[in-house]
């Protein structure tokens, strides 16, 4: 919701939390991210831990964020362990993995012996195809969504390189640590001459 | 013994590579994912694999968990919890590492060209994603034409995607996919 005064809203920002989370509020706070955020995680994520709690400002969310999304691999498990760490250690950064993945886990694990029992029942069947057909759509919006800007900056090589990475893993179905070793560095020499020419 | 390597030893060590290499996230690794389990180890079929990717959508917490689906398919618990480790464990061990060397270095700025370069990467990969679910799940023109729509939905408005999965859910069930 929008603040009525945003200029006065963005002075005074609200405090920020002076006692660091203790683990098991580390757990219980990324246990409820999670478990609330269907269809994405991070949203969750920045409310509990920015507005709700106030352990840390927008600012720093977004930069742990950036961070996270930079680095492979799952990005909210990336912000899980390095948000619960820099509070706590080592010993945080586990409390708040394990709350982030645990219980949805225990849930998925649930799930997933009731589908080896009743997958070929004829009603979840056709209930789940109707599921993937729907989750295949979701993700090609985000593809359209996260496009939109490199055509908009008219990024031509860059858009050759994501169609170049499509063709290789979805058409030819090539193995991925190969693609990424050739895509990569092609990628970085290309933004690299782009910051270049418009430095 | 068995004669063939442990399933659970080869879904450990795949999953704990493809953490480091999940550039973009776990939806961006979907392709490799299917790639193993169903065209190299048979650990499932076509259906089933875009099943487990339903059912990993529908459920809450991070989408790394059809990871979870995957290792339960080809070990049960064991496996569930193993390939969630492997998946997990090795990407924040860096992302941990990394993030103290910045905060001790004070240096907070990304390279931006790192960044800028891991864009089309990511995006392609996604793409084959949705390429790879829609090959895998749409089987008549009923279900490319859902798959469609719910694309255009989802870019044109902004319905809680968890909406959009329970229409398809619904739709199935009517028998009309």
């Amino acid at each position: 919701m929008p603040s009525p005064s945003p200029s006065a809203a963005a002075a005074t920002p609200a405090p920020l939390d002076p006692v660091p989370p203790g683990l098991i509020a580390l757990f219980a706070a990324f246990a409820k991210i999670s478990l609330s955020g269907f269809g994405g995680v991070l949203v969750f994520a920045r409310r509990a831990i920015v507005e709700e709690h106030r352990w840390m400002s927008a600012e720093e969310f977004s930069e742990t964020y950036a961070l996270c999304h930079f680095l492979p691999g799952p990005n909210i498990v990336n912000l899980s362990v390095v948000f619960g760490s820099r509070f706590r250690g080592i010993a945080g950064g586990v409390a708040a993995f394990a709350g982030l993945v645990g219980p949805p886990m225990a849930l998925v694990i649930a799930l997933a012996a009731l589908y080896a029992h009743f997958g070929e029942v004829d009603a979840l069947r056709r209930s789940l195809a109707g599921v993937s057909c729907a989750a295949a759509g979701l993700l090609i919006s985000a593809v359209f969504r996260m496009m939109m800007p490199l055509v908009r900056r008219r990024a031509v090589l860059l858009l050759l390189v994501m169609v170049a990475v499509f063709v290789a893993i979805g058409l030819l179905r090539l193995p991925l640590p190969w693609v990424l070793l050739i895509a990569a560095p092609i990628s970085i020499a290309i933004s690299y001459a782009q910051k270049r020419g418009t430095a | 013994m068995n004669s063939e390597p442990s399933p659970l030893f080869a879904l450990i060590s795949t999953f704990a590579l493809l953490s480091l290499l999940a550039v973009g996230g776990a939806n961006a690794a979907v392709p490799e994912m299917h790639r193993i389990a169903v065209d190299v180890h048979h650990w499932m079929t076509e259906t089933q694999f875009a099943d487990a990717f339903a059912i990993s959508q529908l459920s809450p917490g991070p989408n790394v968990l059809i990871v979870t689906l995957i290792g339960y398919a080809v070990a049960g618990v064991a496996g569930a919890l193993g390939a969630t480790v492997a998946m997990c464990v090795p990407t924040a061990v860096l992302a941990y590492v990394v993030s103290r060397r910045l905060s001790r270095s004070g240096a907070s700025r990304w390279p931006a060209v790192i960044q800028t370069a891991l864009v089309p990467l990511s995006i392609g990969l996604m793409a084959a994603s949705g390429l790879i679910v829609a090959q895998a799940a749409d089987r008549n023109w009923h279900a490319v034409l859902l798959t469609v729509i719910v694309a255009v939905l989802a870019a044109a408005t902004r319905l809680n995607p968890l909406w959009l999965l329970l229409a398809g859910a619904v739709l199935g069930f009517a028998g009309l996919i």
